[in-house]
């Protein structure tokens, strides 16, 4: 399938979608947020300016997990009352998009899950709450509600002007790993693991003055 | 087509809206609060603009011992010291001080001190499984249950350097800390929401190794929460008390088998008290064999109220040594009183330790009162007698190590609960 590509409408740079699951990018000029449809591609929203982060991940960084390389593709940023946090899009071998969570340099890697699990809505969930999801016991840890910062990068669905979302975090005993996302109604559901730095294998990080 | 490269992060620093300084930020856009080195304002750098968040660190000024931008290594990573704050309980009885260690790549770790005791604390992403342990409350992780030690409030008193989160000077939290030496489990709460971590006890030589400092740590104070017991000395001392036993056991067999038990001579005469001449007399000579061992010497007699007294001389014959030594038997009895009594007995054994092979006799020479009716008795020579004697005492003796050990370990385990919320119950119930 050719990648396909175009010119930002609002700035007329060159635009291009390298993974053919991606269906939003930002235009690396002026940073307008653009979304491809069947006839062409539309901008719909201007990214402000991102709030200081110093993620050691990129777009462009490359890893591997559960044996299977990926590449990271794009990203949302959030901001909440402790600080922000990165979701990395990632892009597997496969074509498999995952998530690499970075918040304050701990790291999860999760998928969507799709289907009809019945989910909590976000007035019925509370920390210290149990969930079960494929056969494992999820704790809800915490619920943060978040701020959407902004994006970058190409992203495999249309994400753009949130604004307050409430996440729940879940986590298992055996290192499992779970969000509820309620950006969206019904609510999105992640599940993965607690990863490793050096698991990950990174390459093609940040680097970061006084460390080598 | 790779995007280019985003450029290096660069420490980053901004000016002290109180006083003008300038503070960097060593741990670049993580840090969310920064401490004025200036002029101690507490600086929240989470917000575009930086906030003044607290100005008054009422307690004293306290002194890291180990200074802020240190650099060691833990986990095999380098870590530098970028924060630094002192705790207390909830009265300020007692605090302790927590440094904050940051690596751009794989985050946060911290380390705690308290009287001279570290413990390297690592952020637990799971959650631990309730369990319990005996009456008490105890979680599982790791494989190991870790058993609860006390429940206390920590209260943050002063902060220096940098935070990944908002420091709130005063802030009070509740903390559960959970046992199994040398790790430490501890439960944060704040609010409806718990944090796990895992602090591994460090003692400070390795702190000092581990950050390459010259000279030597403050020495540690009492018997911390997770502090190891020194179980490496006292395991091989029980090790050593096992094997010895072992081998004590081994060999009393041995010698029980192979001892020879060998009678050599055996001579039953009659002491007759007589005005002719003397009772003594030699036996014919006869073989003592085998490896230089003992000699038993038994004597049984037929003495009635009376005493006799045997002087004995073993004697080579080959080159005239002889071994001199006298046995008294006397048996008295009678009926008073108090009912029948006796005092002494009829037989007699002694050992004679070490004698070589070669051919010996026995001189035999009886002594008795005047007046002694003739006593029949008989000398029996045995060879080669198994000593349980030294066996015994050492076997008694072996485990008193052990049982040391043993009760040093009780009184560590047990100053170590004292200072928990179980002090009166102990370590080991």
């Amino acid at each position: 399938m050719s990648k396909p590509s175009g010119n930002c409408p609002s700035c007329g740079a060159p635009v291009q979608f390298r993974f053919s699951s991606s269906v939003q990018t930002t235009c690396e000029y002026c940073r307008s947020i653009v979304v491809r449809t069947d006839v062409d591609i539309q901008q719909v929203g201007k990214v402000a300016d991102l709030p200081a982060n110093s993620s050691p991940i990129q777009i462009g960084t490359e890893g591997v997990f559960n044996d299977k390389p990926f590449v990271v593709a794009g990203r949302i940023i959030y901001e909440y009352v402790q600080g922000n946090w990165n979701e990395w899009r990632l892009v597997f071998n496969d074509g498999v998009n995952g998530w690499l969570s970075d918040a304050q340099l701990e790291y999860d890697i999760s998928f969507q899950v799709g289907g009809t699990l019945p989910l909590p809505g976000p007035a019925e969930i509370e920390p210290g709450q149990t969930l079960s999801f494929h056969g494992k016991q999820y704790e809800v840890t915490s619920i943060t509600r978040a701020r959407y910062r902004g994006v970058e990068g190409e992203l495999p669905f249309q994400y753009w002007d949130k604004t307050v979302t409430p996440f729940a975090d879940l986590r298992t005993g055996a290192g499992d790993f779970g969000t509820l996302d309620y950006s969206e109604h019904p609510p999105l559901l992640f599940l993965g693991q607690v990863v490793d730095f050096d698991s990950l294998r990174l390459t093609n990080l940040r680097s970061f003055e006084g460390w080598s | 087509m790779t995007p280019p490269s985003a450029p290096q992060v660069k420490m980053q620093s901004l000016y002290c809206p109180n006083c003008g300084g300038g503070v960097e930020l060593r741990g670049f856009a993580n840090t969310l609060t920064v401490v004025c080195r200036h002029c101690a304002s507490i600086l929240d750098t989470g917000t575009p603009t930086v906030r003044i968040i607290g100005q008054f660190q009422t307690a004293q000024i306290r002194k890291p011992i180990i200074e802020l931008g240190a650099r060691g290594k833990f986990d095999n990573t380098t870590y530098e010291i970028i924060g630094f704050q002192v705790r207390s309980d909830e009265h300020e009885e007692w605090e302790w001080a927590e440094y904050v260690l940051f690596n751009p790549f794989k985050g946060f770790l911290y380390l705690t001190e308290y009287n001279g005791h570290w413990n390297l604390v690592r952020p637990v992403r799971a959650i631990p499984a309730s369990a319990s342990s005996g009456a008490r409350p105890a979680v599982i992780w790791q494989g190991r249950t870790h058993r609860h030690f006390q429940s206390a409030v920590a209260k943050t008193l002063f902060v220096l350097g940098e935070f990944p989160w908002r420091v709130a000077v005063g802030e009070k939290v509740r903390v559960d800390d959970y046992t199994c030496p040398p790790y430490v489990l501890s439960a944060e709460h704040t609010g409806s929401e718990t944090t796990w971590s895992e602090g591994e006890y460090y003692d400070g030589c390795r702190i000092w190794q581990a950050f390459g400092l010259q000279g030597a740590p403050p020495s540690a104070r009492g018997i911390y929460v997770n502090q190891p017991a020194p179980t490496e000395s006292s395991r091989e001392v029980l090790r050593l008390c096992a094997i010895l036993e072992l081998a004590l056991i081994v060999m009393a067999l041995f010698f029980y088998v192979t001892d020879r038990h060998e009678t050599v001579l055996k001579e039953t005469r009659q002491f007759v008290q007589s005005s002719t001449g003397e009772a003594s007399y030699v036996t014919p000579p006869f073989e003592l064999k085998g490896r230089t061992s003992n000699v038993q010497v038994r004597t049984e007699t037929d003495v009635d109220n009376h005493w006799v007294y045997f002087n004995y001389a073993l004697i080579n014959s080959d080159n005239g040594h002889a071994y001199d030594f006298g046995r008294e038997v006397s048996y008295y009895y009678g009926r008073d009183s108090d009912g029948s009594w006796s005092e002494g007995g009829r037989n007699d054994t002694v050992t004679i330790p070490s004698v070589p092979s070669g051919r010996y006799y026995l001189r035999v020479e009886p002594e008795g009162d005047p007046g002694t009716p003739p006593v029949t008795y008989t000398v029996t020579l045995r060879r080669d007698i198994p000593n349980g004697t030294f066996f015994v005492l050492a076997a008694l003796l072996l485990p008193v190590p052990a049982i040391i050990v043993w009760w040093r370990r009780y009184k560590y385990e047990y100053s170590r609960w004292q200072e928990s919320d179980y002090a009166s119950g102990g370590g080991d119930d």
